[in-house]
């Protein structure tokens, strides 16, 4: 089939400000949208410039803005888009380097900030702690997160404020509070417990609605915000 | 201009093996990381079944079985004593990284779970034994994450995005590193008295792979450059399981968990391959049985695919059949429910990129170009060794996929590659900090950035119209049709001759535009450079083997040699040609035996 790309395009070194160029190409249905991307790179224009690497959904490198939702290139199909017109764009709400390329940083700054690593200083065993399946379920969510930011740069929190630690920084926090080998779930509470933490989510459900690995952001930070207010991590 | 940073060790690659390394190296040594990507974007990620070790949570196992499963799976050419020493690391490795936070999926006892892999025995009774310690299917992920967590509670430095282009050497020593910042399109260099490339494997090579885009063997061909040897380049893993025609991978773990492969006719036909194990024998046996299959069109359809079903009734009739029983004793029995559980990325990436529901219906699959066994010499502690003695370059470590200890001989058993980059990483890391911490820093020649630019330079200067889409897709193709599961001479020569016309083509390739920023184009061609030249030596090294061993099959010499050809494949480049010789396999207990599962 016949599809046309409209490409958001900025190069810092040559243009003043961004613009769109449309690409006509033949695809595959079952084309990725990275698939056709490569394409156009390889083919018409090498200057197209995104990140990308696994190709399956599961590195993160490939966020972008498609047809107006935050997707993995590599996770979308052209015949799951139900339309021959197809509209890229970088994720909103980090500075753009070059075209697809935004400024990953100030994502990963957050994601620092919220001590995302296991911290239990007692002697190890020496074997495995031992953790029942039931308490490993418990957070088995949010160790899913690839740090793609989909769902940081659909927030429209984040967009306002990018002083808000966003989503993904809370699914991590999440993800080692409710580990029951932790000790520091307490200090991360404290963190997340400000003007910048996580009651600047308003469940708008952006995030849940983007996450490529199907994650429940939203009732994630929800189950953050109840331990804060409850000082209870059940 | 360029900018000069000094560190006691560099870390090229932040991949498993790269942050294993780096989080031993910076307990005792100033350290840093460079990485073309994101560290947590690295390959390392995608693995999905399970490590290896012998933990015996589910059922009794032993480091020395695990050992002996290894050494056969590698075909006798793995080094018996490096062998022995990473199966003997891997328990306390796999607690280790449990310490660490690795949340493992857990047995009702709390212990971490296990599942059987292809090749892992029990060695007495040799029916599967559960050895692959797994997190879901994302086993990989949560190594990854795990090691990238630790890294920043330990404040390791990284410069992320950063594609390193040359070797940096001073009197025969490895001195640092000159690396590109893609940010800003400037060289930088890294002085340093220890080195450590962890840079991954090679698979893009062919058409259909499991690689990611970045895995185009930059740390082999840089030091190749550099007159260090590649070894065992011939022995290059195609797994079994990928989607057909995009080569994603479906782990083992399915057939793990009871999935059987399955023909145009419906029949299982691993039985009439390996009658023992199964659909759990070893990838180079199982993607074998799946060509001959296809060439005897019993393919799906007569097509090139063949179906992995998972479907519960499936698994459980072949279940039944073969008197499979859990650990308590009881029938082996499953449903959708709890294959969803354990394989949860598999289900997505079906109904993703097939369309299909694997619980309902079966997964169309086709051998997928997945693991270079072969790659940079080294010893069990990591350090790059080149030559036929073993002589070791003082100051260059390597471990994970890019190097070669070799532990993997000439085919690697699934779960053996985390481990592989657990178990080397750490050593790696804990031998380059101490040789630091004894050395000098040796004194850099003005001109150091000056062969890594050049590359760079003649690529921006090229004057010709040739594409690199096309040369990258001609090479794919050439090599995935005669360098792929079977090999013959004839083919081989053609796919060298292509090779060779192609790496001609791409000095005359269409010159990318100049500018410096995230120039990714001018990146994809040096890249593209690499694979190129790993091509080659694939196959200079491959026509030069003259047997059948693990996953190098040749129609022409369809048996083993043990008389001729037990010993591994070193290739040099010099003056623009291939030089191979020899050197021999470490067999401690095990001699050759005939490989049959």
């Amino acid at each position: 089939m016949q599809i046309t790309l409209k490409i958001f395009r900025y190069d810092p070194e040559k243009d003043k400000k961004p613009h769109f160029d449309r690409y006509k190409v033949e695809a595959d249905p079952h084309d990725r949208v990275l698939d056709v991307l490569e394409y156009i790179k390889g083919n018409n224009d090498g200057t197209l410039s995104f990140r990308r690497s696994c190709a399956h959904g599961i590195c993160g490198s490939d966020a972008m803005r498609i047809n107006g939702h935050n997707r993995l290139a590599c996770k979308v199909l052209v015949k799951d888009l139900h339309s021959s017109r197809i509209v890229v764009e970088p994720i909103m709400g980090l500075p753009v380097v070059k075209d697809l390329i935004v400024d990953m940083e100030p994502f990963f700054k957050h994601y620092r900030s919220v001590m995302p690593f296991l911290v239990n200083d007692e002697p190890t065993p020496r074997q495995e702690r031992l953790q029942s399946p039931e308490a490993r379920e418990r957070f088995d969510d949010t160790t899913k997160c690839i740090l793609c930011a989909c769902c940081t740069t659909s927030c429209p929190s984040f967009w306002g404020s990018d002083e808000y630690v966003g989503p993904a920084a809370i699914v991590a926090a999440h993800r080692f509070i409710f580990d029951d080998r932790d000790r520091a779930g307490g200090e991360r509470l404290r963190i997340l417990n400000n003007q910048f933490g996580v009651y600047r989510c308003h469940t708008i459900f952006n995030c849940t609605e983007a996450c490529p690995r199907e994650i429940q952001v939203t009732k994630a930070i929800g189950e953050v915000k109840r331990a804060i207010a409850t000082g209870r991590l059940d | 201009m360029n900018k000069t940073h000094q560190y006691d060790v560099i870390v090229v690659g932040g991949g498993g093996a790269g942050l294993m390394a780096a989080l031993y190296a910076s307990r005792t040594s100033s350290t840093a990381v460079l990485s073309k990507l994101y560290p947590t974007r690295s390959h390392t990620g995608t693995a999905q079944g399970g490590v290896g070790a012998a933990l015996g949570s589910e059922e009794e196992d032993h480091a020395e079985w695990h050992t002996f499963d290894t050494v056969k799976g590698s075909d006798y050419l793995g080094d018996q004593d490096a062998i022995e020493f990473m199966c003997s690391e891997a328990i306390q490795a796999v607690y280790e990284l449990e310490h660490m936070g690795l949340p493992f999926s857990r047995t009702a006892e709390g212990k971490i779970a296990q599942r059987p892999f292809g090749g892992h025995t029990n060695n007495v009774t040799g029916k599967p034994v559960p050895r692959a310690c797994y997190a879901a299917d994302r086993t990989g992920h949560m190594i990854l994450q795990t090691l990238y967590q630790q890294c920043i509670k330990n404040h390791v430095n990284f410069y992320d995005e950063y594609q390193v282009i040359d070797l940096i050497m001073v009197n025969g020593a490895a001195a640092g590193v000159v690396a590109l910042e893609l940010l800003t399109g400037e060289l930088h260099t890294f002085h340093a008295k220890a080195v450590i490339i962890t840079t991954g494997g090679h698979g893009r090579i062919w058409e259909i792979t499991s690689n990611a885009y970045s895995f185009t063997g930059d740390g082999v061909a840089i030091t190749m450059r550099r007159g260090i040897p590649a070894e065992d380049m011939e022995f290059f893993q195609f797994h079994p399981t990928g989607i057909y025609r995009l080569g994603i991978l479906i782990t083992e773990g399915v057939r793990g968990e009871g999935g059987v492969l399955i023909n145009d006719k419906g029949e299982r036909f691993m039985e009439k391959y390996a009658p023992k194990v199964k659909d759990r024998a070893s990838r180079d046996v199982t993607s074998r049985a799946m060509y001959l299959e296809m060439r005897d069109g019993l393919g799906i359809g007569g097509k090139r695919y063949l179906y992995l079903d998972m479907r519960p009734e499936t698994v459980n009739k072949y279940a039944t059949a073969d008197g499979r029983k859990r650990s308590d004793g009881t029938p082996y029995r499953v449903t959708g429910e709890e294959l969803l559980n354990k394989l949860p990325d598999i289900v997505d990436f079906a109904r993703t990129y097939l369309g299909v529901d694997p619980v309902s219906q079966p997964m169309p699959v086709q051998p997928t170009a997945h693991y270079a066994m072969g790659g940079i010499p080294t010893n069990k502690f990591g350090e790059v060794v080149i030559d036929e003695q073993n002589t070791v370059l003082p100051g260059l470590y390597s471990a994970g996929e890019v190097a070669c200890v070799s532990v993997h001989g000439a085919n690697r058993l699934g779960t053996n590659s985390l481990l592989d980059l657990i178990v080397f990483g750490k050593y790696a890391g804990l031998r380059a900090a101490e040789f630091a911490n004894g050395a000098a820093f040796q004194v850099l020649p003005p001109d150091a950035t000056d062969f890594g630019r050049q590359q760079l330079e003649d690529i921006r200067n090229s004057d010709g119209e040739e594409k690199a889409y096309t040369i990258g897709n001609e090479m794919k193709s050439v090599m995935f049709d005669h360098v792929g599961v079977f090999r013959t001479e004839t083919g081989m020569q053609q796919a060298l001759e292509k090779v060779r016309e192609l790496k001609e083509r791409i000095k005359h390739v269409r010159r990318p535009d100049n500018t410096k920023v995230f120039n990714t184009e001018l990146l994809n061609i040096w890249e593209l450079g690499n694979l190129l030249e790993l091509a080659e030596v694939t196959t200079v090294s491959a026509i030069a083997r003259l047997e059948s061993r693990g996953a190098h099959a040749r129609e022409d010499y369809p048996k083993r040699d043990d008389l001729e050809w037990l010993k591994h494949t070193l290739a040099w480049t010099e003056d623009g040609k291939i030089r191979l010789a020899y050197k021999p396999v470490m067999i401690t207990k095990y001699q050759p035996k005939e490989r049959v599962y």
